[in-house]
């Protein structure tokens, strides 16, 4: 096996990282890895991936300026597949990994991608803190409204009465609402597609990379191995898109009335606030510093001596 | 001749400004270049309670709070109660609100009652004013608490400035006039020691240490960490960050790490019990972090005001499956800021998380520091040049293979060095191998790889050392804060030259420095080990990795702190027997 040579150099004071490269024109096949993925045949999750792929070649972001984090999961492994920086994380957790590097290096663009029970389960409140600190990032949850990966139990987004190996009765559990729990936690982008509808996913993840602030988007992701009910056929039967109808996606009401819609399944930007300034913009350091990842690590000699004399 | 050392008790109830008294007095101690040592016993409220700081003070070096004190003063009478017979030479109270029966002294201690309404018109004074006689009584200069009053009470106005300064010449003037001579005589010697308790040495260290990040979730005795770097992050570049939980600050400083900065979080036992998920995380990215875990006492919630030293076989087990990690334990202040400091330059040069263990006593405890050299040196490691993506189209080899397990490092931004830092097990270029593409010859290589790190950590110790005479009697061997305690008992017990005592301080728990531990216990005449907790942990891990089995222990778990003199009582028995 022939060893893969590195060229490093000793101690940086800081890494160099270059300035954030211009946008450009670029094709979806940039953001391909040479990774195949390993999902399911047909799997909600190709449409996601595709859709993002789609997402940033649109938006001409350079590959380098994007970092993926992910929980775990069959969808979290998406960073793989993804040709940027990535994060393969733990489950429910990508919310404040993200969190981390983003505070590190707010000149990243910052996709997160899990599951619904890595988001809605294991990693909920995180979830919900992210969304009240209207952190600049975006999240893509693929939500099959199963665990996969384990197999078939069941999530916080499975129906009441859904057979699952772990509910072989029904479940007798009420599922999480994402989007009116999103509405009602300071996300100031909220949002719901269907991986059947690359045209429309792709517009939406492409708004929700583009808002600054926290954008939310709730991917219908069909699992075509352990869930018969919400299947493609199940979801394009009930999904309309709310692009077609007269739906004012400033009205945080309006949006929830939307949030509760069972029959019918509404798809698109269900709310977007504009103009509130993100956590990185009032954090204290950043907003007077900039990225904590550019700044020299070694203490002034007068700072040194001045934080010893304030303990005499 | 008049005493030129002495220990002084404040007690009363949380919320009565014991801490304000106890601070006035170990600055004009230190400002006076006197040496000291407080010990706050508290419990788990705001208000009420039982809290007594216990401080100690001299021109030599001070390694612990007394078993009794010279003067007490009581804010409340449930202190007279319970202290006023352990005061050897007097009581100061409020002679106005409080009583106390002369009887239950000890013969010759003085009641020292201050009329406190005729001193001052405001009530809420009458620190001041005890503490004004206090000065009176022990010789410092005045002066100095007159500066202490005027930087604390700056921001409030010159009203009460003023009325603290007449209420402490009132008490200091009424002493003068009306109190018997104690025989203390405090001296003024050269230069003025820095006051900083063990926490404040740790966030100090991680300033000097470029820490960029930190986040944390409040947690006593670890809160007064973020207490002293969150005022001060702007300024020095560092952004604080407070979680929802622990799971998230643990989580957050990964994430930070891996986006390039030097990141640290602080916890105690129960919090770091549930950051020990992401941890193995940064073992398996190899991602630098810094994790600081201020043991109290356990389990469960268990004392959370109160000292013990009983996590190190959490912090040792502390993560899913084998990976690298260091663990470093300081044994006094100087060494929680240098341990600090040494901890981010292991972290990063060999891009894992290393974990810093204190214990309640040494993290909240106030003493005095001559000086720290603050010119410390940052090491950063090794880092892949940018702008070398490989020809195949794949991910950069993150995780290449080295000599020494290290790979240089890269970080998201950087130009050609695009990768996936995987929590599963990966290949060189952060491919997973865990699910469809398992492959045990290259699991072995990187698993390998990583561990390969340790033996580096290791030759990077420092030395581990005796301290004290190389053929004394005995050897005393301890950890964290009870190092205070072994060094005071060595000096009692080798006073006049004698080489009864040397003692074994261990502040490496991980990678174990086996072979310098060995050595010095085969070598040594009898030993025994000296810990706050109930299943000699450190006597263990000892054995664990010398094969070395201390026998004699003398171990505490009621809480409180080991005092002298029961400690000098039981190694005067190990020396006899």
């Amino acid at each position: 096996m022939a060893k893969l040579a590195v060229k490093s150099t000793a101690t940086f004071p800081v890494p160099t990282i270059e300035p954030r490269a211009a946008k450009a024109a670029k094709k979806p096949d940039e953001f391909k890895s040479e990774i195949k993925p390993d999902w399911c045949p047909s799997c909600g999750d190709f449409g996601v991936l595709n859709a993002l792929q789609k997402a940033c070649a649109t938006l001409g972001i350079p590959n380098k300026d994007v970092l993926c984090v992910s929980g775990i999961g069959c969808s979290s492994n998406l960073p793989g597949f993804f040709k940027t920086y990535g994060i393969h994380s733990l489950h429910g957790r990508s919310n404040p990994i993200a969190a981390g590097a983003k505070l590190a290096n707010p000149e990243l663009t910052v996709v997160i991608t899990g599951g619904d029970g890595d988001g809605f389960g294991i990693g909920l409140g995180h979830f919900i803190h992210n969304m009240r600190r209207n952190l600049d990032v975006t999240y893509l949850v693929m939500d099959n409204q199963i665990y996969g990966l384990t197999t078939g139990q069941t999530s916080p987004t499975t129906t009441i009465g859904t057979q699952t190996k772990s509910t072989p009765e029904g479940c007798i559990e009420h599922p999480i609402n994402p989007m009116a729990l999103a509405l009602v936690s300071g996300a100031t982008f909220v949002a719901r597609t269907f991986s059947g509808e690359i045209g429309h996913m792709t517009e939406v993840i492409t708004k929700a990379i583009s808002h600054k602030g926290f954008s939310f988007v709730d991917c219908y992701s069909p699992c075509v191995t352990y869930n018969k009910v919400n299947t493609y056929p199940w979801f394009k039967s009930r999904v309309y898109k709310l692009e077609d109808q007269k739906h004012d996606t400033a009205d945080l009401r309006a949006a929830l009335d939307k949030a509760f819609e069972e029959e019918k399944l509404p798809i698109g930007v269900f709310y977007k606030k504009e103009g509130v300034p993100s956590y990185e913009e009032l954090d204290p350091t950043i907003s007077r510093l900039g990225a904590p990842v550019k700044q020299p690590l070694d203490l002034k000699p007068a700072d040194a001596k001045a934080l010893k004399d304030s303990f005499r | 001749m008049a005493k030129t050392s002495m220990s002084l008790w404040i007690g009363g109830a949380a919320g009565d400004g014991n801490a304000f008294a106890g601070r006035a007095f170990i600055k004009a101690c230190s400002r006076s270049g006197l040496h000291g040592f407080a010990y706050n016993s508290y419990q788990s409220l705001i208000r009420g309670g039982h809290v007594l700081l216990q401080t100690a003070v001299g021109p030599e070096k001070v390694y612990t709070q007394a078993d009794d004190c010279d003067i007490l003063i009581a804010l409340n009478q449930d202190t007279i109660e319970r202290e006023a017979a352990d005061a050897a030479l007097g009581v100061l109270y409020n002679g106005d609100r409080l009583k106390l029966d002369a009887a239950k002294l000890r013969p010759g201690a003085k009641t020292l009652a201050l009329p406190c309404m005729k001193l001052t018109s405001n009530p809420l004074l009458q620190n001041t004013v005890a503490l004004g006689a206090l000065f009176q009584l022990t010789g410092l200069d005045f002066a100095l608490f007159e500066t202490f009053l005027k930087e604390n009470f700056d921001k409030k106005g010159d009203a009460v400035v003023s009325g603290n300064l007449a209420a402490a010449k009132a008490g200091f003037e009424y002493s003068q006039k009306n109190f018997p001579d104690l025989g203390i005589r405090l001296p003024k010697r050269e230069g003025r020691h820095m006051v900083m308790t063990g926490n404040q040495a740790i966030a100090l260290g991680a300033v000097a240490g470029g820490c960029k990040f930190f986040s944390g979730y409040p947690m006593t005795p670890a809160s007064s960490i973020m207490h002293w770097l969150s005022p001060r992050a702007a300024k020095f570049g560092l952004v604080f960050k407070q979680a929802e939980d622990e799971l998230a600050a643990m989580n957050m400083a990964v994430g930070a790490g891996i986006a390039g900065v030097r990141p640290m979080t602080a916890t105690s036992g129960g919090g770091f019990a549930l950051m020990t998920e992401a941890i193995s995380l940064a073992g398996m990215v190899e991602a630098p972090v810094v994790v600081v875990e201020v043991q109290r006492g356990g389990p469960s919630t268990g004392l959370p005001t109160k000292t013990e030293q009983g996590d190190l076989f959490q912090v040792l087990g502390a993560g899913q499956g084998d990976f690298p990690k260091a663990i470093l334990a300081p044994i006094d202040l100087e060494d929680a800021f240098h341990s600090t400091v040494e901890a981010f330059n292991l972290a990063e040069k060999y891009q894992m998380p290393v974990m810093l263990m204190s214990d309640l006593l040494l993290s909240e405890h106030e003493g005095t520091v001559v000086d720290l050299d603050m010119d410390v040196k940052l090491e950063r490691g090794t880092w892949a040049v940018p702008g070398q993506a490989p020809e195949d189209g794949g991910f950069f080899p993150r995780y290449a293979d080295s000599e020494t397990g290290v790979s240089p490092r890269a970080v998201p931004g950087q130009e050609g060095l695009m990768h996936v830092a995987s929590s599963d097990e990966h290949d060189e270029r952060g491919n997973l191998i865990s699910d469809v593409h398992t492959d045990p010859a290259k699991r072995v290589l990187i698993m390998n790889k990583r561990m390969r790190k340790l033996e580096g950590v290791l030759r990077d110790f420092k030395p581990t050392r005796l301290e004290g005479p190389e053929d004394a009697e005995l050897t005393i061997v301890g950890w964290g804060s009870t190092t205070g305690m072994m060094r005071h008992v060595m000096r009692h017990f080798n006073q006049n030259g004698a080489k009864r005592v040397n003692i074994l301080p261990i502040r490496y728990i991980h990678p174990f420095p086996a072979d310098d531990v060995l050595s010095i216990l085969k070598r040594a005449k009898k030993v025994m080990a000296m810990e706050c907790n109930y299943t000699a942990q450190l006597c263990r891990l000892i054995r664990m990795e010398t094969g070395f089995h201390i026998q004699t222990r003398w171990l505490k778990y009621d809480g409180e702190p080991f005092y002298p003199g029961s400690t000098i009582a039981k190694v005067s028995e190990v020396l006899r027997g």
